[in-house]
C-alpha cells in the first residue's frame, strides 16, 4: 500500500484519481508514525519548490524522509525536493542526490515553462520504466530542472539540453514529469512502481 | 529538439452540461463532459480544455464536481476557464484535480489576479485566454465572449500578461472564429515571436491542412478547436497522421 506524503502539495487529487483508476491501494501520511504502515512512499509536489520545502519541513518529516530505506517516488517537484538546492528560491533541499535543480531560463533558448508531451528514454534496464516502449511520451510542466548527472539519471529528456527527466539513488526515485497525467505510459509507471 | 505540438479539444460546459451539439457516435450521452472529455482522451488529444460559460456562484458546485469526475476518469491534463476572479476559486480547481485555469475578462479588469495567482500556484498553473479582433489596421482586447471591445491593444496585453506571470497564453481571433476559413496565422506568428511562453493557438479550424498551416507557418506550441471535433469533421487520429507526415513533431 502506498502512503502519500500529505505536506499541502496541491494536487494530490490528480495522483490518488490515477491511483484509483489502475487500482492501487493509498492513503495519507501525516506524520513519522504513519511511514511504517506502507510499503512504498510517493511525495507529490507542483508549483515552487522553495515553497514546497518550506511546507515539507513544517510537517516535520524530513529527516524520517531521508532515512526511508523502502521505495520513494518524487514527483514533479516532489523529485526536486530529492537533490541538494534548486535556484527557485536559493532553496535548500532534502539532498538525497548530491545534485542540483536549475532554471532553463538562460540556459536554452527554448519556451519556458517546459510545457507539453516529450520523450523519455532510460538509460538503463529499470524496473520503474517496464513495459514502457522506448522514448514513450510523458506530460511534463516546468521552468526548472535536474541536471543530467552520471550516477543519478535514471532516464532523460532533451529540451535544448538532455537533463534528467527520472533520478534513482538507492531506493529513491524521481519523476519530472506527471504519471497521474501521462495516459497510460504514466499508468504503467505507477503500476511498475508499486512492484519495485 | 522540443515537445510534441498539442492537439487541444475545446469543450463548452453550462451547469455541468456540454452546450454545443455533440455528433458522436456511441456515445451513451452526449451532454455529459465527462465522457466526450474520456473520448477524446482515447483518441489521442493531448490536453482538453473545458470553458465553463455559466460559473456563477451558485453552479459553482456543479463545476467542482465535474472536474472531480474528470480527473478521475482522465489520464490527460485539462484546463478550466470560467467565472475565477480570486485565489480561492483557483484554489478549489486545483483540489479537484484540473491542471490549469483559464483567466480572461477578470485579468483585463484587474490584472493583479494574475501575479497573484502565479505566485499562489506557480505560473504553470496560469493560463490567460485573450479575445481579439482587428479593427482599423489594429488588434484590440475584447471581453465577456467577446462582446465588449475595449481600447487595449492584444499586443500589448499579452506582453503584459507574461510579464505579470502568465504560464501560457490562449489566443482566440474573433475574426477567424466559426469560419472554418483556417487560424490567423499572421497574428499568430506575430505574437509568438515576442513570447517565451507557450502559445495556443484558437479560432478558424476547418480542416486537418489548417493545423498543418499554423504549427509551420506560426510554430504554435498547440492548436484548440471545438465544432470540427465534436461533429467529427476531424477525427484526432487522422489529424495527428497527417501533421505526421507534414514533419511536425506529434505524440
Amino acid at each position: 500500500m502506498i502512503g502519500i506524503i500529505n505536506y499541502g502539495a496541491g494536487n494530490i487529487f490528480s495522483l490518488t484519481a490515477a491511483l484509483d483508476r489502475i487500482g492501487i491501494e493509498y492513503a495519507m501520511i501525516n506524520e513519522e508514525g504513519d511511514m511504517e504502515n506502507y510499503s512504498h512512499i510517493i511525495i507529490p509536489g507542483v508549483g515552487h519548490a522553495g515553497a514546497a520545502m518550506q511546507k515539507l519541513k513544517a510537517t516535520g518529516l524530513t529527516s524520517s524522509i531521508k532515512k526511508l530505506e523502502k521505495p520513494v517516488l518524487g514527483i514533479c517537484v516532489g523529485m526536486q525536493l530529492l537533490t541538494r538546492h534548486s535556484e527557485e528560491g536559493d532553496a535548500h533541499l532534502l539532498n538525497v542526490m548530491d545534485i542540483e535543480t536549475l532554471h532553463f531560463a538562460n540556459r536554452v533558448n527554448l519556451k519556458v515553462p517546459h510545457m507539453g508531451w516529450n520523450k523519455v528514454s532510460p538509460m538503463q534496464n529499470s524496473k520503474l520504466f517496464q513495459n514502457i516502449e522506448k522514448d514513450a511520451y510523458f506530460y511534463f510542466v516546468h521552468s526548472y530542472f535536474i541536471e543530467y548527472n552520471p550516477t543519478f539519471t535514471l532516464a532523460y529528456t532533451d529540451y535544448g539540453i538532455k537533463y534528467s527527466s527520472a533520478i534513482q539513488y538507492n531506493n529513491f526515485y524521481g519523476v519530472q514529469f506527471h504519471p497521474e497525467k501521462s495516459g497510460k505510459a504514466g499508468e504503467q509507471l505507477l503500476k511498475n512502481f508499486c512492484t519495485i | 529538439a522540443g515537445v510534441a505540438k498539442r492537439i487541444i479539444p475545446c469543450l463548452d460546459v453550462k451547469d455541468g452540461r456540454t452546450v454545443k451539439g455533440i455528433n458522436f457516435v456511441d456515445l451513451r450521452d452526449a451532454g455529459d463532459p465527462v465522457e466526450l472529455a474520456w473520448q477524446y482522451s482515447a483518441q489521442g488529444a493531448d490536453e482538453l480544455v473545458f470553458l465553463d460559460i455559466t460559473a456563477t456562484h451558485e453552479k459553482r458546485k456543479t463545476t467542482v464536481e465535474m472536474v472531480k469526475a474528470v480527473a478521475r476518469n482522465v489520464n490527460i491534463p485539462f484546463t478550466i476557464g470560467g467565472g475565477i476572479h480570486e485565489v480561492a476559486d483557483a484554489e478549489i480547481l486545483l483540489h479537484s484535480g484540473a491542471d490549469k485555469i483559464s483567466i480572461n475578462s477578470a485579468a483585463v479588469k484587474n490584472p493583479a489576479l494574475i501575479n497573484t495567482l502565479a505566485n499562489a500556484f506557480g505560473i504553470q498553473f496560469v493560463v490567460v485566454a485573450v479575445d481579439t479582433k482587428h479593427i482599423d489596421g489594429k488588434n484590440y482586447v475584447h471581453l465577456n465572449g467577446g462582446r465588449i471591445k475595449t481600447d487595449i491593444l492584444t499586443e500589448e496585453w499579452i506582453k503584459e500578461a507574461e510579464s505579470r506571470g502568465a504560464g501560457e497564453i490562449l489566443l482566440t481571433s474573433m475574426d477567424h472564429d466559426g469560419t472554418k476559413n483556417g487560424f490567423d496565422c499572421t497574428l499568430l506568428k506575430k505574437i509568438n515571436q515576442s513570447l517565451t511562453i507557450p502559445l495556443i493557438a484558437s479560432g478558424g479550424a476547418g480542416s486537418k491542412q489548417h493545423f498543418t498551416d499554423v504549427f509551420l507557418e506560426a510554430n504554435v506550441d498547440a492548436a484548440l478547436a471545438a465544432s470540427v471535433f465534436h461533429y467529427g469533421e476531424i477525427l484526432i487520429p487522422d489529424l495527428k497522421d497527417s501533421l505526421r507526415a507534414s514533419g511536425i513533431k506529434i505524440r
